[in-house]
């Protein structure tokens, strides 16, 4: 049961579904679009309940000290699932003296990490046997394709709590060379009490990436979910401690940023702050931290990531992956490849394939087997999206396909792709998080290298060439935490992911993400009389 | 010429000069009337010795050259030993930190910096590290002229571990690994790691040229250009070893040096827009400032060194004059002025009574006096704004009733010299207990067992170091986990290697310098990932 590759299972479906016919919007004009709409029409009921709505505190779910709740809404309606406690300051009060007590006093950092690694084992293991219920909820939460979730996200859940539960028992210190008679040692122990606030765009899959290091490395943790996705955080929190969990080791709090958010940003017991969202916030986390205890903040933020084509690049590959890195996930990714950098050399030909293989891209009720597209994940995101869309008509780029919703209820947007775009146009600046493609044409490396450096974003970029020396240059000169030689989006639990610049502080996943949870203590011991320095 | 550790050195000079001054240069011990502020102190501190060095360098140092503040402005380095003026230095603010930075900007962005080999890097920081041993005395004597810390310390301390720590980063130049990591299919991955590029150091006062060499080490090492500000109350020795970094073959604009104060100069190069990382030793307070900087410009990644209060815990199985002899280094080095200072010295009740006379007594012979002076062992605090904050808390410590047990006073009535004053019958609650004092004025506290000093010891926002003496394994081991501190030193203290991870718990930073882990301050992690046909592993 090895976890699949998003990549390679996109490609598998797109395949798939390639034949499908969709109308698309050629002229500018009309907003009419007559689609794949049997599937908008009748919306699937999905298979699973909604069990867990309530605040999980010290091992128990419990309501929210104010007694509030706020709706949490399916995307494909935006009708109300379930009615979620609200945690405010007080409920991220009760869950920090909850983590405190579990590490200060409690079993946690005091057990071996081989009992550590067990239980983390045992998550897995019930992660895999629910894996269809876990997939079922985050879909009618966050809009994302079932097969999506049920096929890559949850089996990766379970992939990067493996990958975990195996660095648990491998955390060494250092025993370091004195310049005399001294014994040195390192000792990388856990932080304390870690708190991480998670975005809706991938609940689970953010939730492992960030409590998967914390628990290895013996830290407490208070989770804060987005309030667009509360839901697949309750249950995995529930099947956590039915693998063993002791309580107070992993509290999770659902509510909004201005409020249960800035609580645990501006906590004075709590030790480390790891978030994941836009760069506007993660400044606000920044502050608070700097303005409270001097938290140690680890930051993963937006990017407008160039994927650049080359002339000499398989241009079917690079237009399937291009459509790929923009679209996947409705485009609601940090690391989305929302600038197209295609060489004038093949660029018509490009603009053809993608604009073909966007028409091409199948959009419906994520519940519906061989869906591509799903809803953004709500009204906001909807109309910031389309505000983009109007902003690329405005500016002069030419609009390909797509440029408006889709159906006429919940959050569809057609796929969209703008090509003629220019670097100084907003949607060649602005983080879109939709599906929106922007396609650019340039003629030589010095010129791309420099456009596509040219933001305050580095988070990833893709170059695609079939030249040795091309690629070797592109992957020093672009300042990004990741980059992907004609492939995108690969996400092994091994590789580090991470921003330059503004799209963050620090790595997570792979060997790096450790260092975010662990202090570095050297003690030193004198010694007589040693029989070697 | 191995450079020689602080602690080994200044016992050693203890044992081979303090008999002798003290007998020599009685001094009165202020003995209990409170009100009394009267020493009669060395005649050292009456004539001033002239240093025997000239300053040559008071302008900045941008893109190589040095250079006049924008505005023209200067402002005067004093003498701490009396208060008059040393120099005339040009004033750095906001439009000096922008040329800076540019030229730092040039130098990584089209090169050459971190486009040479790391072999050749390496090369011209091995360079630099002997030019610092040929001009090892002149750079002594002129961080004691501006610091005011005995030359002793300077040239037989921190001048050789200047050097040793460049020797140390520039073996790291050339050996900068990323990783080839295991992919779950058929993919190669890698990582890179790249410098970040212009780095914005801001350094203190109280170690100038070895924060300088904490900061600059690493940062050169990974191939990172500079922008350095000095404090406003030690600018001068930066300067001397900027021009020896130039002679070295160090390309313009790698390391540019702007002297000037925190809230221009400093606040400018913490919210700059084209720097990507900035590392503080300071004060909690202003580190504080600088993340808020930095968050609220563009999220650069800050390190901190920052404040602590650091508790020395002797246990009763203790070997005590050993214990009483470190416990002084550990709190009365450097004038007190050390983050990582132990200046909570917790003593078990049944060695207490013991180890306050004792320690009493060494403070009493402690030598103050003109810092160029041989055999002296503390010279006067930095300036008067230091001066004026550390005896108002030995006022707070008298007021809250703990023990004046000696000092307490000035001495002389020039500069900034402070007489060894050791409080006993201190409380956890008492400010001199709480606040970094970061003065000659040690604290001794009682505890009757393991739990509640491990307790009491980590009751503080500060986490930066601790001091544990004990025989026994076993307590040794568990107060060494126990303490919410990044360095823990058993029977020892402030040794301070330069493979030796130093950084704050708590709000006493963030980040570790010096050894291996300073690098990752310096460095960006790229992961690179290829598509692989028809591998032959995974």
């Amino acid at each position: 049961m090895a976890s699949r590759r998003v990549s390679s299972l996109l490609s598998r479906s797109s395949s798939l579904f390639s034949l499908r016919g969709k109308d698309s919007f050629m002229n500018r004009g009309t907003r009419r679009y007559s689609n794949l709409a049997a599937s908008l029409e009748d919306t699937i009921t999905p298979p699973v309940k909604v069990q867990h709505t309530q605040l999980l505190i010290n091992g128990k779910f419990v309501d929210s000290a104010s007694g509030k709740t706020f709706p949490t809404l399916d995307p494909r309606t935006g009708e109300v699932i379930a009615q979620v406690s609200e945690g405010d300051v007080e409920d991220v009060n009760r869950a920090v003296v909850a983590a405190r007590k579990a590490f200060d006093e409690g079993p946690w950092p005091r057990m071996t990490a081989y009992e550590r690694s067990k239980i983390l084992f045992r998550f897995a293991d019930l992660i895999e046997k629910h894996n269809d219920e876990i997939a079922a909820l985050e879909t009618w939460d966050n809009g994302k394709p079932y097969e999506q979730s049920a096929k890559i996200e949850v089996p990766m859940l379970a992939r990067v709590f493996r990958y975990y539960a195996g660095w648990a028992d491998k955390i060494h210190g250092m025993t370091v060379p004195g310049d005399g008679s001294h014994h040195v040692q390192t000792l990388h122990e856990p932080i304390g009490v870690a708190g991480q606030i998670i975005p809706w765009n991938f609940p689970l899959l953010m939730l492992s990436w960030k409590l998967g290091p914390a628990l290895a490395c013996g830290n407490t943790v208070v989770l804060k979910t987005a309030e667009q996705t509360p839901l697949s955080a309750l249950l995995v929190g529930r099947l956590l401690h039915e693998a063993g969990l002791p309580e107070g080791v992993v509290n999770i709090v659902s509510g909004f940023g201005p409020t249960a958010g800035a609580a645990i940003a501006s906590h004075m017991d709590i030790d480390k702050v790891a978030f994941t969202g836009s760069t506007d916030v993660g400044k606000i986390i920044l502050e608070l931290a700097s303005k409270s205890n001097l938290k140690a903040v680890t930051l993963e933020l937006g990017g407008k990531s160039p994927f650049i084509v080359c002339e000499d690049a398989d241009v079917d590959q690079a237009v399937e992956l291009a459509h790929f890195a923009l679209f996947f996930n409705q485009g609601q990714c940090c690391c989305a490849g929302s600038r197209t950098f295609v060489h004038e050399r093949v660029y018509d030909e490009f603009v053809e394939k993608a604009k073909a293989r966007a028409m091409n891209r199948v959009v419906g009720d994520p519940f519906k087997s061989g869906i591509e597209q799903g809803p953004q994940v709500d009204s906001e995101q909807f109309k910031k999206i389309l505000k983009y869309i109007r902003h690329g008509v405005d500016s002069g780029a030419t609009l390909q396909a797509g440029g408006d919703r889709l159906g006429s209820k919940g959050y569809y947007i057609q796929p969209t792709v703008f090509s003629d775009v220019k670097d100084d146009m907003l949607i060649a600046k602005d983080e879109i998080f939709g599906p929106v493609q922007t396609i650019l044409k340039f003629k030589d490396l010095d010129e791309v290298i420099a456009r596509a450096n040219n933001s305050r974003y580095g988070l990833a970029a893709g170059v695609f060439t079939q030249n040795l020396d091309t690629a070797n240059r592109l992957m020093r000169a672009l300042r990004v935490g990741s980059v992907w030689i004609n492939c995108f989006d690969v996400f092994d639990a091994t590789i580090p992911f991470g921003g330059y610049k503004m799209s963050g502080i620090g790595r997570e996943k792979g060997i790096y993400s450790l260092n975010n949870y662990l202090q570095v203590k050297a003690v030193v011991t004198a010694i007589k009389n040693p029989a070697w320095l | 010429m191995a450079a020689r550790r602080v602690s080994s050195l200044l016992s050693r000079s203890f044992s081979a000069a303090s008999p002798v001054l003290s007998r020599s240069q009685g001094r009165n011990g202020y003995n209990g009337s409170r009100m009394v502020r009267r020493f009669g102190t060395s005649s050292a501190a009456e004539e001033i010795i002239s240093p025997s060095v000239q300053v040559s360098y008071t302008k900045l140092l941008i893109d190589g050259n040095f250079v006049d503040a924008a505005s023209g402005k200067t402002f005067p380095t004093l003498d701490p030993r009396t208060g008059e003026v040393i120099a005339n230095v040009a004033e750095g603010d906001a439009e000096d930190i922008n040329r800076a930075v540019k030229a730092a900007r040039k130098a990584f962005d089209e090169g050459p910096w971190p486009k040479m080999t790391a072999y050749e890097r390496s090369r011209i920081m091995l360079r630099f590290a002997d030019l610092v041993e040929k001009h090892s005395e002149e750079l002594a004597a002129l961080e004691t002229w501006d610091n005011g810390k005995t030359y002793e310390q300077a040239k037989t301390a921190e001048i050789p571990m200047l050097a040793r720590l460049f020797r140390y980063y520039a073996g790291w130049a050339d050996k900068i690994h990323g990783l080839t990591v295991p992919a779950d299919g058929n993919y190669h991955v890698q990582t890179l790691h790249e410098p970040i590029g212009v780095a914005g150091q801001i350094i203190p006062w109280n170690f100038p040229l070895l924060m300088f060499a904490w900061k600059v080490g690493p940062a050169l090492a990974c191939g990172n250009t500079i922008v350095l500000k000095t404090a406003e109350q030690t600018p001068l020795t930066a300067f001397y070893v900027g021009k020896l970094f130039l002679e070295a073959g160090l390309p313009p604009g790698v390391l540019n040096i702007v002297s000037g104060f925190g809230a221009t100069a400093g606040a400018s190069l913490a919210s700059h827009m084209d720097v990507d990382k900035l590392a503080f030793t300071g004060s909690t307070d202003t580190g504080k400032v600088i993340l808020g900087l930095a968050a609220n410009s563009n999220l650069k990644p800050v390190t901190l060194e920052l404040g602590g209060k650091s508790p020395f815990i002797v246990f009763e199985d203790a070997d005590i004059d050993k214990a009483v002899e470190l416990a002084h280094f550990a709190l009365f080095f450097n004038q007190g002025q050390c983050c990582c200072a132990g200046s909570r010295t917790y003593v078990h009740e049944r060695v207490y009574d013991e180890f306050v006379e004792k320690a009493k007594a060494r403070a009493l012979k402690r030598v103050v006096g003109d810092p160029f002076k041989k055999g002296i062992e503390q010279g006067p605090q930095i300036d008067s704004k230091q001066f004026e904050k550390v005896m108002k808390y030995i006022r707070s410590g008298v007021e809250s009733n703990a023990t004046l047990e000696c000092g307490g006073g000035q001495v002389g009535d020039k500069g900034y010299f402070i007489q060894p004053t050791v409080f006993s019958n201190v409380k956890d609650d008492m400010l001199i207990a709480q606040d970094e004092i970061f003065g000659p004025v040690q604290s001794i506290l009682k505890f009757s067992d393991v739990d509640e000093v491990i307790r009491r010891a980590n009751n503080t926002r500060y986490g930066l170091a601790a001091g544990v003496f004990t025989k026994n394994i076993d307590t040794a081991n568990r107060v060494s986990r126990a303490l919410k501190a990044g360095t823990v030193w058993v029977n020892c203290f402030d040794v301070f290697d330069a493979a030796i991870p130093f950084g704050g718990y708590k709000m006493s930073g963030n980040g570790r310098e010096k050894g291996i882990y300073s690098l990752n301050n310096y460095l960006q992690v790229k992961a690179v990932v290829t598509p692989l046909n028809n591998p032959a592993w995974i």
